[in-house]
Order: C-alpha cells, then structure tokens, then sequence
C-alpha cells in the first residue's frame, strides 16, 4: 500500500494543475463569452483571409 | 448636415491606442462574427477587433492618430452592420466581480470534489470488503485536509450570506445550508478522530460544488440582462444636435448631452432631451408621451419631453435634467406610488425556501430527540440527525430555479426579447389579463397609408418625390411610404399648406384638402377613417385624398387572438380620443376599452384590477404608461418606448411586429411550468431519501448518488425549456 504515498500526491497534483489552468482561462477571458468560442474553432484562419461570402 | 461626434464612447490609453465598444445590430451566426473580425482587421489602423457572440457587442482598438471613432462605426456599416457605441458600465458595479469570485469558489470546490470522490469511493469499496482501519483512517484524514480548506474557501458566499441574514434577524436558505455544512464537517473530523466508518467530506464538498453552480447561474442571468439592458439604450442610437462652444451645431449621442446645453430641433425630427423652449415656435405631437394623438402648439418657454415629435418649425432647447411641476414630475410622483403599491411578489425560490427551512430543522431535531429516547448515545443520535441535513440539502431546490431561467431567457433572447428581471418569467406565466395601451403599442410610432387603393400606382412615384421634399412630417411619412427621393425642379412650398410645382395643367400639387381643392373625396375617406389625417394630390384636374394614420402593428390581430386563446382577457387603456380608439379596438376584436385617460387613472385602473385578484400584463410604450408599467403584475414594452417606460418594464422586445408578447408568454408558462416539475421531483426526492436518513440507513453513499443524481435530473429538466412548440418556432 505504500504506492498510495506517491499516487496520492500525484493524483491532487494533477488536480492542482488543472484548478490552476481554470483559473488562468478565467484571468484570460476565456468564459466571458460561451457562444462565440464554439464557432470560433471552425474558423479557417490560415486559409487566407475570411471572405465575406461565407456571411448568411 | 452637422457632424457626427462620438468622442465620448472613446477609451484612451497611454500609448495612443483608443479603445471603443460597440452594440452591433445583426450578429447571428459565425459568419457575421468572421466577416466583422476578418473586416475591421483589414483596415491597418485597426490593431484588434473582437466579437463577443453572446453579447452581440465588439470591442475594437486602433491607433488614435490614425483613425477617428466615426469611421469605425462606417466601416462597420460598409460590413452591413449598423453599429451602435456605448460606455460600457461594467467596471462601475461589483456584479462582475462577485461572478468572479464564485466561479472560482466553484472552481475550487469541482476540485476538491474530484479528489476526495477518488478516496472516499476506495473508502466505501473497502467497507463492504476488508479495508484495513489504517488506511481508511489515512484515507479521511486526507479528505479532511482537502474539505476544510476547501468548505472555509468555497463556502463563504453561504456563510456570509447566512450571517447577514441572521444579524438582520431574517431566516433565509443559506441558514440551514451553513448549519449543514458547519455540522456535517465537525462531525466527520469527529468520526474520523475516533476512527469511525463513515465521514462525510465528500458529501459537504459536493452540495457546496452543486448549490455553487446554481448561485453562479443566477449571477449570470441577472449580469446578462444587464448588459442586454445596457444593448437596448446604445441600440436606440438616440442623438441630438448640440450648439458646441464655437458656435457649430455637432450631431451628439444623448449620452454626451448635459443639462444647460443647448439643442436644435428640425422640424419632422424626435425630440430627445427634456428641456424649455428658448426660441422658435412649432406644433408637437405627443402621442408617444402622452397618447393623444392631435398635435399641441408650443412656444417661447414651453416645455418639451423627450419621445415628442416636433412638426411645424424649428426650436431651440435648452435641456434640463428633470423638470417641476410638469407633466414629468407628475409621472415621476406616480411612478413611486406604483412601485410602493405594487404587491411584493414572492419569487418562487423564496417561498421553497421558506417552507424548506423550518421543515428541514424540525425534522433533524425530531429525529436527534427521537433516537435519543430510543436509548441511542447522544454522539450516535446527533450523527443520524446531522445525515437528515445533508441529505435533505437543497442541492436540487439550488438549481431547480435558476437553471430553467437561464435557458428560458436565452430562449428568448433568441427570439429578440429581452428580460430586464429574472423573475418576470414566473411572473409573466401567471397573468390573466393583458392591458394594452393603443398609439405605439397596438399601433407603429409611424404613421402609415391606411388606403392605397386610392393611390394609382403610376402616381406613386410622383407624389413621393414632392413629399421628400417637405420636412412636414406627414409629407415625411408618406414619402418613407412611397420611397420617393426628393426630385429637383421647381418646387414651391406654403407653409401649413402644402406643395406646389409645374404650371397650368401640369400643375401637381400636395396639400391639406384646401390646397387642392378635394374636399368632396375628403369626405368620404375621412368617414372610412375617422381619426386619421388627410392628405390631398391633386395632378392638373385629378384628385385623390390619402389617409395617413397609425397603422396596426403587424401580428396584432394574430397576437391578440393568441392571447385570448390562452385565456387571458384583454383590454386597452388609451391616452387618446375614444373616436381614435374604438376602430382599432373593433379591428381587433377587443370589447372593453377605456379612452381619454389620464397617467394617473391609468394606474388606478390597474390597481382596482389587482385588487380583484387579478394579474395584470401591461403592454405599453408611451411615458404616459410608465407608471402603469410600474405598477402592473408584470410589464412588456417594445423597444420604441420612451426611456422612462423601457426602464419601467419587466421584458423589451425588439421589432415591429406584436408576436413578440404572445411568444414570451408561452415561453413563460413552459418556464413556470418546469419550475414548479423541478420542486415537485426535489419534494419527491426527499420524500424517499429523508426516510432512510432518519431511519440512520443513509450511508455517505447513498447521500454522494442522491445529491448527484437529483442534481443531474433538476439541470436536463431544465434543458427542455430550450426546446420549444411548433408554433413559436415558425414564428422566430
């Protein structure tokens, strides 16, 4: 049982990380707006510039 | 024309870079928000552009030297997008830091939950096997480091709240959830101290992860339609002509008009500041203010209102903040008696929580007594009673409510209609009368040709171009109408007249009825419609009247029909004439009307329906109606109102057409309807679980699967307020 000695750490470590990375996206703006970041991943920013015939 | 300003709305930083933010009419989809983003960014004196979609705002940056804030807004508009500045507000409040502050409590207690769900489910594997009492032991120790920390941290919004409550000697849902915690903690630190079986850090730090996420949710719902709010005004784009201090007349946004300047009124323009008359004399038409639609003269040290339409001649404002004894003041005296009689409504969550609190507390009291005396040792009692606490949290009652007004609000938010207040749904949901008021709420602001059959389509083109080239506003409106550009040629205008051009049988002219001789065709049209205003053409022997009044808006007849359907009744209330009110009523169908009212009776109608038992939806625009809107059960306005009146109602919808008011309304009741599912389940959900607790068979986890699990069925419930009938879909 002793490997819990090193897992145990290393498990809330982890979870330390990740509570820090949450916290940076909150200083960075990230929640501030939900909506747009889902399509915002769609975008082709390295195919040129966006065309505005691509606008519905 | 004067030249625009906008240098108010501008941020200046050290470095040169000018920053602006701005409410953009139009953004639907990803690619409004590219083509914005991708347009602006061409431009190389702009240094970022940034949509936000949820908020339908960008905020954008550039060099100051380069550029001046009027061209973005153009560049915009050559986007297609009409852009609209405004002064955001957010840092002046502490709202956004408060939702700050819980999502990072959330934050913190979704961690901690995490990690000690990974000991404690080793720990309760092990109880039903051969777990070594070290180990465990080990194992709550270290769920202990991570729970107190974490309880002291995440759990401040209840505790601080529970001793507000408490000092100001009220009881509210953060008292039980406090004691909960406070117990639950001390208690496991006790159990583990004398190495008991069951410990409960899981369980505290999971209601404290759930109860966060509904207290976040409200957070941004009330945050969101704020900001909405703060949308509606920039989207008004309201703008006066200002005498700036060298003597040039400058286009100003309202926001950059202090009380002492003055303004210039052209004639056929809105008036947008309160203010006196310093020069020039003209007739106004009130009907937005006060819903009398025949117009009132004024003169040298008149008053005027902002939402007035000046028609004859021009005038010069001085504008004053807030005037006295006038019809403002008399408004504004109404509107603090409406909200001082408006029967406090009880939200929902509230009144659950008053029935919660003191049941809950009874319960866990009876129960330590009850095992006591059962000859149970007072540790093992309290223990049982303290599980009855946690079980019975309101991990499910948290979410039951905000949960459903989030999604109901962007519902409608997708449906250009905006809520002011989160609990106006519930409120909305319960009305059983609609009261509308007539000019600009039944009826468009503008008026509209009310016969086109008497105007023959080769003269369409004709007697546009003569009215475009009048300021009168009924020319105005006729030429909008009939899309007319101004033509050139000669055109002679007679004041309070009409227009005149060409000679002899070429003679064309536009007019009062005098001016052109058709009184005997005015007859006939003025009997089809009484109230509206004539206008005569006359082309060398050829006459036809038109007439020129407040149109229906489009769906009225639909939405009141709509409305009756789900069985409430419906009356208008009207500043204006009863002549001028009762064909609109007749067209829709409505039989109880009262016209020629006051403010003041308007609101004391409203006061003796409530005070029947009634719940009263108001619909209205005009600052005749503010008090009204105040006082009403719930309030609805479109987004034309006049400022007072949007700030005193409960919902805004944007657009021309009525449907709005009916949509929300059954959205409203799908609302209220899975409010009220969600309590019923988490009634239901006790009703099962508080037995076994009482009974001392709860577990932790038991009590870990009964929070998750209820939490997860209140949240998906909610998610059905997203999906909506056939019937509104079609519509939106």
């Amino acid at each position: 049982m002793n490997i819990i000695v090193i897992l145990f750490p290393l498990a809330l470590g982890l979870g330390l990380v990740g509570l820090g990375a949450f916290f940076w996206c909150m200083r960075s703006g990230q929640f501030v707006d939900l909506e747009g970041a889902a399509w915002r991943i769609l975008q082709d920013d390295d195919a040129g510039g966006p065309s505005l015939s691509d606008e519905r | 024309m004067a030249a625009q300003d906008l240098s108010v709305f501008v941020r200046h930083r050290d470095d040169g870079v000018a920053s602006m933010e701005l409410a953009v009419d139009g953004i639907r989809c990803a690619g409004c928000m590219q083509a914005i983003e991708g347009g602006l960014s061409r431009e190389p004196a702009i240094l970022g552009a940034r949509v936000n979609l949820a908020l339908k705002r960008v905020s954008v940056e550039w060099r100051e030297a380069l550029l001046r804030p009027e061209a973005v807004v153009d560049k915009l508009a050559a986007l297609g997008f009409k852009a609209y500045p405004f002064v955001p507000e957010r840092q002046a409040d502490g709202a956004a830091s408060e939702e700050r502050r819980l999502l990072r409590a959330l934050g913190v207690a979704g961690f901690a939950a995490m990690n000690i769900m990974l000991l404690s489910v080793a720990v309760w594997a092990g109880n039903s096997g051969d777990i070594d009492p070290t180990t465990r032991d080990f194992f709550h120790w270290l769920s202990a480091l991570i729970a107190l920390p974490t309880a002291a941290y995440a759990g401040r919004p209840f505790f601080e709240s529970a001793l507000r409550a408490l000092k100001a000697g009220a009881v509210n849902m953060d008292v039980p959830i406090t004691i909960g915690v406070v117990l639950a903690l001390a208690m496991s630190v006790a159990e583990t101290w004398s190495h008991g079986r069951h410990a409960y850090f899981d369980g505290v730090v999971m209601l404290l992860f759930f109860l966060l996420i509904g207290r976040y949710l409200d957070q941004l719902m009330r945050r969101r339609t704020r900001d909405l709010a703060g949308n509606l005004a920039a989207l008004k784009a309201e703008t006066a002509t200002k005498l700036a201090a060298d003597g040039s007349w400058v286009v100003t946004p309202i926001a950059a008009i202090a009380p002492g300047d003055r303004v210039l009124v052209r004639p056929g323009e809105r008036v947008s500041v309160d203010g006196i008359v310093e020069t020039g004399r003209s007739e106004l038409d009130q009907s937005l203010v006060t819903g009398e639609t025949a117009p009132a003269a004024i003169g040298l040290g008149g008053r005027v209102h902002a939402g007035t339409l000046n028609l004859t001649g021009p005038l010069t404002v001085r504008v004053e903040a807030a005037g006295e004894g006038t019809l403002l003041d008399e408004i504004d005296r109404l509107m603090d008696q409406a909200v001082g009689n408006r029967s406090r409504y009880v939200r929902l969550s509230d009144r659950a929580a008053r029935l919660y609190a003191p049941v809950v507390h009874t319960l866990a009291a009876a129960t330590f007594l009850g095992w006591l005396a059962f000859g149970l040792s007072w540790p093992e009692a309290l223990m049982i009673a303290v599980t009855v606490l946690i079980i019975t949290c309101p991990c499910a009652l948290g979410l039951a409510i905000p949960a459903v007004q989030v999604v109901a609000a962007s519902a409608l938010f997708r449906r250009k209609i905006m809520l002011k207040e989160g609990d106006a749904l519930e409120r909305l949901a319960e009305a059983d009368v609609a009261v509308f008021d007539k000019t600009g709420t039944l009826t468009l602001p503008e008026p509209e040709i009310l016969n086109p059959e008497a105007l023959p389509p080769e003269w369409r083109s004709e007697v546009g171009a003569l009215a475009a080239a009048s300021r009168h506003p009924l020319a105005q409106a006729l030429a909008r109408a009939l899309g007319g550009a101004p033509c050139g040629g000669d055109i002679h205008e007679e004041r309070g007249q009409g227009l005149s051009t060409g000679q002899g049988e070429d003679e064309r002219r536009l007019g009062s009825v005098t001016f052109c001789g058709a009184e005997a065709e005015a007859a006939a049209v003025a009997a089809a419609h009484p109230g509206a205003s004539l206008i005569a053409y006359r082309h060398g022997s050829r006459r036809t009247v038109l007439a020129l009044g407040q149109a229906l808006r489009p769906e009225a007849r639909e939405t009141v029909a709509a409305l009756r359907r789900a069985g409430l009744a419906v009356t208008i209330l009207s500043g204006d004439r009863l002549e001028a009110v009762a064909p609109i009523a007749a067209e829709l169908g409505v039989a109880e009307l009262h016209a020629g009212l006051l403010p003041g009776e308007k609101l004391a109608l409203l006061e003796r329906m409530a005070a029947q038992g009634r719940k009263v939806l108001m619909v209205g625009d005009g600052l005749n109606d503010a008090p009204a809107l105040a006082g009403a059960h719930v309030s609805i306005s479109p987004v034309s109102a006049t400022h007072l009146a949007q700030a005193a109602a409960d919902i805004v919808f944007l657009g021309d057409s009525l449907a709005p008011v009916q949509a929300a309304l059954a959205i409203a009741r799908k609302a209220r309807r899975l409010m009220l599912q969600n309590l019923y389940f988490a009634v239901l959900y006790n009703a099962v679980a508080v037995p076994l607790a009482i009974a001392g068979l709860a577990t932790p986890l038991v009590a870990a699967a009964a929070m998750s699990g209820s939490s997860l069925v209140v949240t998906l419930n909610a998610l059905r307020a997203r999906a909506s009938g056939p019937e509104q879909e079609a519509r939106s």
